[in-house]
């Protein structure tokens, strides 16, 4: 094992004169007063190594010893992960006592004496390979799959498969003999290195399945697929954090991992409060059960922050070769940007735009190209729907981090400042937002087949009727209420009705929060038929009055559960309402 | 912090610039306090044998012979009981005239809470303000700033606040207080009969910049001092922050690095971060919450600092002059609270949320009928109707002189909301317009 020793400190930038071989992203650990402090090697200079520190540097002093362990930056994978709450590089938060986080205290990130239920699935003699499936476990609702180990990328012959009982993660499960004959024990545990994507899986197709959401902007509008990946930029105090809460309460995925990354402490106070008590919808248990948090909150060391997002999607990666729909959210993605500045300039390295690293754009790039639906080895499918939000510095959108993302991802939902100030929740702008999966094929034939047989036209259609409304806002803005046809009145109201009713909605409320699609689809087709209708106006002021008591009735439907005498009765009320001013044709 | 008998002194400075200076030493931790030449230093980078100290008051008059003596500590704060009612310089000296503080040596700016360990804030705090209560509600553990132009009354509107808040302790970490200011808080406590719950740590316009940069720390660590080992509801109150982001640069310009927006560190968010995070909800019913003050130029969020600090922060509150009630208010579009989630409607009545978002919504239609005034276009009945409401609810709930609690708030709302609108103008659930629709 290389050694070394500390020759120089600049905040979390510690220089170290080696003594032997060190490679680059190698772990070294920091000796200081008997603690082991984690750090990275991310720079060689003759026989001097530049390592960040994942800890503060305070009272570290010249001549410290450091100690290299030849692994780059690794994740334990194995049963056990599932609602857990990890640090930015896998420590078990639960199992840290003190109420302060304590300095190079480092926990296993998998519990060493539960028992699992082992089940095999593959038999002696099977030629498998890395991901490939030797058996599984229940860890709450889902069957985690015991796999090859990733790293294991040659053909193996499997000779021996323990058989069905209580076993802990370090046992052997099976025994697998390479080409040399060489026996390798395989027990439920393996490790990968985050910066590494996992790449045990087939073939990985463009995605065409939609992933609901139970949001109407995203689904109804905007929609993100299964293996998709998105962005949401947005000031501060547009509401990214709600929206990704409620994408991670109300997504149809098997599994979530969220990456709580260099965000406010407090809102994943909120995540580890509310989720034991929420229900899954699906599955009728608790929503922590399907969540994985990574959490590195502001204050927590900035070079783990960088760690943490690797190790969420690593973790995503385990999951989905078991043939699950995993969604990652990563909350945010520009403090993990700000770290990789942060770092690049302790380097003295020439900076890029705006002092970040030139790399960027390639760094993000490469991360969002993770995600991604595939077909594993054995012919099942799994995913990993990937949305980051973006904190755009002064909300401007012409700042690297976004117009990075921008190239990578399929999906933007842009938050507006603007319908966040008038309190028009979710704030996604829809005309600036696009799904470019609205234009796959694949994804069009999906939606008319699963949704509604035209729902991709009615979908276009609606864009169209709120773009001639937000034109028709602005003639009136300029020529005045009174100096304009009543057509322009009409327009703006209906698209005020679609925007209202189809777009915003109450993410606080028991009901109106989540909108399955049966009911998403029964909504904007009861809307675009008034949308269509010509009404009978004798002056503009007849107007408002007319839509709003429309857009009230329209909301109560929204807090009414789907089909109930209530939401019937608002509905007949509607329907009066509309044929008091409809022209018939 | 006297130097003792048995500690090396260091005499050859290799070099000084305005606010570090460099020194030849062994055996030197990092962030160790020293003092050089009787001033206070930290030392901020080490390679090999040179370590660079930062000098908190400066290098004017330093020499290369100038004695360099290493404390072998970190900045430190004494936490005890006797805190309370005395005022601190940066160092955390008396500078009342009163004795030291005895008590146990903590390090500021220790480690950050792990998260599970954190409660979720439930416990709203009362000032009596409607731009606060009823529209941007304040929970115990929460961090968050006025946003305010130089000329706006925030010293005046933040002591308010902390007056009202009932909170055990009151800590005032004063960054660049003009002398006139630090006075005024002073004897705002005084008359007030709360001093023996004031904890003040001030650095004055009169005091070296770059002082500043242990004040947030050595109120926070006090703060924690009494929310921790004594359960109590701490409320630390910090102006203004944006002098403590100019000390930041400062120091990083002194240091060579590369600044990134508008001249500040590129570490500016991890920066605040590390302090704003101190708030906290702790499980055994103490409590830090901090209520800040960043000075804007010209209104201009988008600089570096108060954009920085919003996405830090839980909300900001905007100050504003409400010219039809010539009273100041808080602005009811910009200023949001995040955590008013956790208890209005659940803490407060539960049409707490609707009747807000009502009341806002209109009060924006209010503004969009001010603008077509403006534009010379006429203005329909309902214009007429929401301008006479928004005066209304201004000069009744708005204005910060106002004390009234929540429910109060609640219904007058609903009176005015009765005065000039119909039901389905409203917009409210149903249950809720039976019950109060009255």
């Amino acid at each position: 094992m290389t050694k070394g020793i500390v020759t120089g400190i600049v905040s979390n930038l510690v220089l170290i004169e080696v003594q032997g071989p060190v490679s680059q992203n190698e772990i070294c650990s920091v000796v200081h007063e008997g603690l082991p402090l984690m750090a990275e090697v991310i720079k060689v200079l003759g026989n001097t190594a530049y390592a960040q520190v994942f800890e503060s540097t305070r009272g570290i002093r010249i001549g410290t010893e450091v100690e290299f362990t030849k692994k780059m930056l690794e994740v334990s994978l194995g049963p056990g992960m599932l609602s857990k709450n990890y640090d930015g590089l896998q420590h078990d938060l639960n199992k840290m006592k003190s109420v302060f986080l304590k300095r190079g205290e480092y926990t296993e990130a998998l519990d060493y004496d539960v028992k699992w239920d082992w089940t095999p699935i593959a038999q002696p003699g099977d030629k498998v390979t890395g991901g490939d499936w030797l058996g599984e476990v229940p860890e709450n609702w889902i069957k985690h799959k015991i796999m090859v180990p990733f790293t294991m990328t040659a053909e193996y012959t499997i000779k021996s498969v323990t058989p069905a009982g209580q076993y802990t993660i370090d046992e052997t499960v099976a025994v697998l003999v390479d080409k040399a004959s060489k026996e390798h024990k395989i027990n439920m545990i393996q490790t990968w290195p985050v910066k590494l994507s996992v790449r045990a899986y087939k073939d990985k197709p463009r995605p065409s399945r939609q992933m609901e959401t139970g949001i109407r902007t995203i689904d109804t509008l905007n929609p993100i697929v299964e293996g998709g990946t998105g962005f949401i930029p947005g000031p501060f105090g547009a509401g990214k954090t709600v929206l990704q809460h409620s994408l991670s309460k109300n997504a149809e995925a098997d599994l979530i991992i969220v990456a709580a990354c260099g965000e406010r402490a407090n809102e994943v106070v909120e995540l580890f409060t509310e989720f034991p008590h929420l229900d899954d919808p699906r599955t009728g248990r608790k929503l922590m059960e399907r969540t994985i948090i990574i959490c590195n909150t502001s204050n927590m060391p900035v070079a783990a922050r960088e760690a943490s997002v690797y190790t969420a999607m690593t973790i995503a990666e385990y999951y989905r070769t078991m043939g699950l729909k995993v969604l990652l959210l990563a909350d945010s993605t520009s403090r993990w940007a700000q770290a990789l500045r942060e770092m690049s300039n302790r380097m003295e390295e020439l900076p890029g735009p705006d002092a970040f690293p030139m790399d960027l754009p390639a760094i993000i790039s490469n991360f969002y190209a993770r995600a991604g639906f595939v077909y594993l080895n054995n012919g099942n499918t799994g995913s990993i729907t990937f949305i980051g939000t973006v904190s755009p510095a002064g909300g401007n959108l012409k700042e690297p981090v976004t117009e990075s993302t921008k190239k990578a991802a399929r999906c933007f939902y842009a938050l507006s400042q603007a319908r966040a100030d008038s309190k028009r929740y979710p704030a996604v702008d829809p005309l600036d937002s696009y799904s470019k999966y609205l234009e796959y094929e694949e994804v069009q034939e999906y939606l008319n087949a699963n949704v509604s047989p035209n729902w991709v036209e009615e979908v276009l259609h609606t864009k169209d009727l709120l773009i001639r409304g937000r034109e028709a806002y602005d003639q009136i803005g300029i020529l005045g209420e009174d100096s304009v046809p009543l057509a322009y009145h009409d327009r703006y109201w209906k698209s005020e009705l679609i925007d209202r009713i189809i777009l915003q909605q109450d993410g606080f409320d028991p009901i109106d929060s989540s909108t399955p699609m049966a009911r998403q689809r029964y909504m904007l087709e009861l809307i675009l038929s008034i949308c269509d209708m010509d009404f009978d106006f004798d002056s503009f002021e007849d107007v408002m009055p007319y839509f709003t008591k429309m857009i009230n009735l329209c909301k109560q439907m929204n807090y009414a559960e789907y089909g109930s005498v209530t939401f019937k009765r608002y509905e007949s009320e509607l329907h009066t309402l509309v044929a008091e001013r409809r022209i018939s044709k | 912090m006297n130097s003792t008998a048995f500690q090396k002194i260091y005499t050859k400075l290799n070099q000084i610039t305005k606010a570090t200076c460099s020194v030849k030493a062994a055996g030197v931790g990092n962030e160790e306090m020293a003092i050089v030449s009787g001033r206070y230093a930290q030392v901020v980078k080490i390679i090999g044998d040179s370590v660079t100290l930062q000098i908190f008051s400066g290098t004017e008059g330093i020499g290369t012979d100038a004695e360099v003596v290493f404390l072998g500590k970190p900045p430190v704060l004494k936490v005890s009981d006797q805190l309370a009612g005395r005022f601190f310089n940066a160092y955390g000296e008396p500078i009342d005239g009163g004795p030291e503080v005895e008590g146990e040596e903590v390090e500021i700016g220790g480690p950050s809470v792990n998260p599970v360990q954190r409660k979720q804030p439930s416990e709203l705090i009362a000032t009596g303000i409607a731009g606060i209560d009823l529209n941007n509600t304040l929970v115990t553990g929460q961090k968050i700033p006025f946003f305010a132009d130089p000329d706006q009354p925030f010293n005046q509107v933040m002591a308010t606040v902390a007056l009202r808040a009932e909170a055990d302790k009151i800590i005032l970490g004063g960054m660049g207080l003009s002398n006139d200011d630090y006075l005024y808080y002073k004897n705002t406590f005084e008359n007030a009969g709360v001093i023996d719950r004031i904890i003040s740590f001030v650095n004055t316009t009169e005091n070296p910049p770059v002082e500043r940069l242990l004040v947030p720390n050595m109120a926070l660590t006090a703060a924690e001092y009494f929310a921790l080992e004594k359960k109590e509801k701490v409320l630390v109150l910090l102006t203004d922050m944006t002098l403590y982001c100019d000390a930041l640069s400062i120091v990083s310009n002194r240091m060579d690095q590369i600044p990134s927006k508008d001249s500040m560190p590129g570490s500016l968010y991890s920066d605040l971060a590390k302090l704003y995070e101190k708030a906290a909800q702790f499980p055994d019913g103490g409590s830090i919450t901090i209520i800040a003050v960043t000075t804007l130029s010209g209104g201009d969020i988008t600089h570096a600092i108060p954009d920085n600090t919003g996405y830090i922060t839980e909300g900001q509150l905007y100050l504003r002059r409400d010219t039809d009630i010539s009273r100041v208010i808080v602005d009811p579009f910009r200023s949001l609270s995040r955590l008013k989630q956790l208890v209005i409607g659940k803490k407060t009545r539960e049409d707490h949320p609707q009747v807000m978002n009502t009341a806002i919504r209109l009060y924006a239609d209010a503004a969009n009928a001010k603008t077509k005034l403006e534009n010379g276009f006429d203005l329909s009945d309902y214009d007429e109707r929401v301008l006479k409401f928004a005066r209304e609810y201004s000069q009744a709930i708005l204005a910060i002189d106002v004390n009234i609690d929540t429910v109060n708030m609640l219904d007058t709302c609903w009176e005015l909301f009765k005065k000039h609108f119909n039901k389905h103008e409203i917009g409210i659930k149903e249950e809720f317009m039976t019950q109060y629709w009255k």
